[in-house]
């Protein structure tokens, strides 16, 4: 195994991004030429169970969801962190045990905080 | 890099690009064969033998059908969706090592598109950008059950990449590489992780279902409620790509998971079977045979675990929103922590303890 | 070559009051959104649709609307003779067609003061066509109620059993599902010949099927989690909206018309009206209900049974029997209003009759529909749920579209 990578090394993504983005834009391009077109004021209007559509669907919607959002950038930052440490971890040995587990009762109270505020409480 | 190599590498991502095209597309007939057996019904049976052309005639119906844009939706994000979705499923397979190498030439090629030192962290951004394609494509079609899908899928996946970070984590510690292919090679003779880690497996593979969106976790596109889900407004092969996006990420995370915890293209009795191989054939074709058993048992434990996907859907119904989130929340984050803590305990106390008994 | 461009007819001014809505943007508050669930929606049972209020993901308010299968079933029976009003019977609960006509032709032989004269083979066979029929249509709430909760695959099992009883009921009369078999004193045929060892066969293969089907669906523990403490429905409610069967005996009254009224032979019969216990979660949610139902279909086996044990031995088959020895030649009952009851698969299923003695039609006859009165508690119920929870109560119901509307 190599240890050093050249950019050069991953010009084989840069192809299969090539043929992903190939396949997918002749696709749609195959397939709205080749199918029907047949339009009405009726059929154009978005689904809702047909019901005439009152207003835009896109209202403002619950709190909550941000709130996961934020969380997840949170916490997904965090894990971040231990990837290195993981990586690194039987080098480290028993101190960097120690401070990760340090790191985690952290953001282990931090957790505990958001449930005991029923940020995580979905049924209200 | 050289050209011959490149040319190769080439060659490989093209032939490894076709096989997820065409095993996504078996999945379609899979699953639907699977869902026949375990209903007691036939499955599809008309489309030549067994009805093996049945996923030819869906795609060539795909093509055919009325490519449908609502009147209301934004136009060129109502595309993206499905484009996306499908470009970050087929984007995946880049890192993935599908065999060991090729011997060509005096060169040595891996079966593998990248071989990065980041794998497994490719894999994970790519996957999270996934959820693009889903939110994109649920918002612009303006549709209250297409909105209220995307928003499912959205804070779905994000709650359950946390888990499936630190489920990887304990692995990390074990292997001491982000590279999926070191991470294989260190399970080399019967050595796989799953006998390490059947905790992180288990919470990683919780965590690919919803990742996927497969039931019990497929809220997002749930049809007894919200209609179709974020695809609700999608027709002709725009809904086709989303179909197709989740049975390529079907196999993508199968062959992860085989990968990490399954010993990848590792099988017991390889060395022997290498050795056997070499003195047949010689050095290279030998190799070259070996490598291609290797990549085969490797695909054969990505399709078990594709055919256990569908197992599970045919099986289980599915879990409300507020389960699944505090499932994914308050059950499966601490399980992944205390797997962690347990996982440096192990490597730290338990390792020395038994190798000292060993020797 | 371009496909041509159909210009459909649009006009709104058709449209401005053919859908009503409750809440209108006025009254609605700003986080509040209206979501319209049906009438084209997968998981409403038929032609529904609910006007949700929702807050996020949760329910402020469900208004039902009605009429999309309206049929004038009521109008109908008013220009037609009492034997000709049973195939439309048939079409209002058409999963359970031949409870219906029980129902039906029981109330007009009463009026006619015939029900007594009936040969108890004739009464046999009607319960035990009925009780087939409950069976039939407990599978088919049961399977879809597994399907709104997301379970595919024992709503194709269930499909698969309920083949044979559509089976053996197209033997017996010719239709699989809207038989007009149960005449006015009588029935159109007696049983044709085997059907008796078929029926006790297929109870043979359907019991280990059902305790299967238990595991699979009612006690797996994501269903649990999914309808336990979910759509409670309290005792005091439930009679004040005037549910019956199995939503009513889920909250935990033991309270089946073919008891309490003891028509028919079903005095003759020993078997037990299941009720719910909140077993696992709050007495009275949906579990309870699917419960009930799954408990039911085992007492129908056992009322099969007895059945088939009665028309084997006690009144078996002969030569010269005419299932249609009493059928009035001419049906006009004296001039009375007269109410008539019986237990369908969803509840009291009652025909109110009002005739004038002079004609063969009845002036008026207006069903009471099961369905129809278990549907109006949902507003109730569902209020504070989950929009997944909805789902899961419309299941828990059990309507039938065709039987609401009429």
């Amino acid at each position: 195994m190599n240890t050093t990578y050249l950019p050069s090394d991953f010009l084989p993504i840069v192809v299969q991004f090539g043929l992903a983005a190939g396949f997918i834009v002749l696709t749609m391009i195959v397939t709205h030429r080749i199918g029907p077109s047949r339009k009405s004021k009726m059929k154009d209007d978005p689904f809702e169970c047909g019901i005439e559509v009152k207003g835009d669907a896109r209202t403002p919607i619950s709190v909550k969801y941000f709130l996961v959002a934020i969380l997840f950038v949170l916490f997904d930052v965090e894990v971040i962190f231990m990837y290195p440490w993981a990586v690194n971890f039987q080098n480290l040995g028993m101190l960097g045990f120690i401070e990760m587990l340090v790191f985690m009762a952290l953001l282990l109270s931090g957790f505990y905080y958001i449930i005991r505020k029923g940020v995580l409480e979905w049924e209200q | 890099m050289e050209l011959t190599e490149f040319v190769i590498k080439s060659l490989v991502i093209l032939v490894i690009f076709g096989l997820t095209l065409l095993i996504a597309m078996y999945s379609t007939y899979g699953e639907r064969k699977v869902a026949g057996f375990i209903q007691d019904r036939l499955g599809p049976n008309r489309a030549g033998p067994f009805g093996i052309l049945q996923p030819l005639a869906d795609a060539g119906k795909m093509f055919f059908k009325e490519d449908f844009i609502p009147a209301q939706a934004n136009k060129w994000l109502f595309i993206a969706g499905p484009c996306l979705a499908m470009l970050t499923a087929l984007m995946t397979s880049a890192v993935i090592p599908f065999g060991d190498s090729i011997r060509y030439d005096g060169l040595e090629v891996a079966v593998q598109a990248v071989e990065a030192n980041i794998g497994i962290l490719y894999v994970f951004g790519i996957v999270s950008l996934g959820v693009y394609g889903v939110m994109v494509g649920g918002w612009a079609s303006n549709n209250k059950f297409s909105l209220l899908g995307a928003i499912r899928a959205a804070s779905q996946n994000i709650s359950y990449e946390i888990s499936m970070g630190l489920s990887i984590v304990a692995i990390l510690m074990m292997t001491g590489s982000l590279s999926i292919r070191e991470i294989i090679e260190q399970q080399h003779g019967g050595n796989w992780n799953i006998w390490y880690q059947p905790l992180g497996f288990i919470i990683f593979i919780t965590c690919a279902f919803a990742e996927c969106n497969r039931t019990p976790f497929d809220l997002p596109e749930c049809e007894t409620e919200l209609v179709g889900g974020y695809h609700t407004e999608y027709s002709s092969m725009k809904l086709g790509f989303y179909l197709f996006a989740e049975y390529i990420n079907m196999f993508i995370s199968s062959a992860v998971i085989s990968a990490l915890y399954f010993g990848g293209y590792n099988y017991p009795g390889m060395d022997w079977v290498y050795a056997q191989l070499t003195s047949a054939f010689g050095d290279v074709a030998g190799h070259n045979v070996a490598t291609l058993i290797g990549t085969a048992a490797f695909f054969a434990k990505a399709l078990f675990f594709v055919f256990f996907y569908m197992w599970v859907r045919w099986t289980l119904p599915r879990f409300r929103y507020d389960q699944l989130m505090n499932l994914g929340w308050k059950n499966l984050i601490p399980l992944a922590i205390l797997n962690i803590v347990i996982t440096g305990t192990g490597v730290l106390f338990l390792k020395p303890i038994i190798t000292a008994l060993l020797n | 070559m371009s496909s041509p461009t159909i210009q459909y007819e649009y006009r709104p001014e058709h449209f401005a009051n053919s859908e009503p809505n409750k809440y209108t943007a006025a009254t609605l508050r700003r986080e509040e959104m209206v979501l319209n669930v049906g009438p084209q929606h997968p998981s409403t049972h038929g032609v529904l649709r609910l006007e949700v209020v929702t807050d996020g993901e949760v329910i402020v308010d469900v208004v039902p609307h009605l009429g999309y299968l309206h049929r004038c079933f009521e109008k109908h029976a008013e220009s037609l003779p009492f034997n000709q009003i049973i195939p439309y019977v048939d079409r209002m609960d058409y999963v359970a067609a031949m409870n219906s006509e029980h129902a039906y032709v029981m109330g007009v032989e009463r009026m006619l003061g015939i029900e007594n004269d009936i040969p108890k083979r004739v009464e046999y066979i009607r319960v035990l066509v009925a009780e087939l029929n409950r069976l039939a249509s407990h599978f088919i709430a049961i399977g879809t109620y597994a399907l709104d909760i997301g379970a595919y695959s024992p709503f194709l099992w269930l499909i698969r059993d309920r083949e044979h009883i559509l089976r053996m009921l197209e033997w017996t009369c010719g239709a699989r599902m809207l038989y007009n078999y149960i005449w006015i004193g009588g029935l159109f045929y007696d049983l044709p010949v085997g059907f008796e060892e078929r029926c006790s066969e297929f109870i043979k293969y359907l019991k280990p099927k059902l305790t299967e089907l238990q595991q699979l669906v009612i006690e797996n523990k994501i269903f649990v989690q999914r309808t336990a403490h979910v759509g409670v429905l309290p005792l005091p409610t439930a009679i004040n909206y005037g549910c019956t069967g199995p939503v009513l005996r889920g909250s935990g009254l033991r309270y089946d018309l073919r008891r309490v009224d003891g028509y028919s032979v079903y005095p003759e019969l020993d078997f037990e009206v299941p009720i719910g216990k909140g077993e696992v979660g709050t007495l009275g949610d949906c579990w309870d209900r699917n419960w009930v139902r799954v408990a039911e279909c085992r007492e129908s086996l056992k009322i099969m049974e007895q059945c088939l044990e009665q028309l084997t031995q006690n009144y078996p088959r002969t030569r010269d029997f005419n299932p249609q020895a009493v059928v009035p030649k001419k049906i006009r009952p004296k001039a009375m209003d007269f109410y008539a009851r019986a237990e369908s698969t969803k509840g009291e299923l009652g025909f109110f009759f009002r005739t004038d003695g002079r004609s063969d039609v009845p002036v008026r006859c207006k069903a009471r529909a099961c369905s129809f009165h278990n549907l109006s508690v949902i507003g109730d119920i569902s209020r504070g749920a989950l929009l997944a929870d909805l789902i899961a109560i419309i299941g828990s119901i059990d309507i039938v579209m065709g039987e609401v509307d009429r």
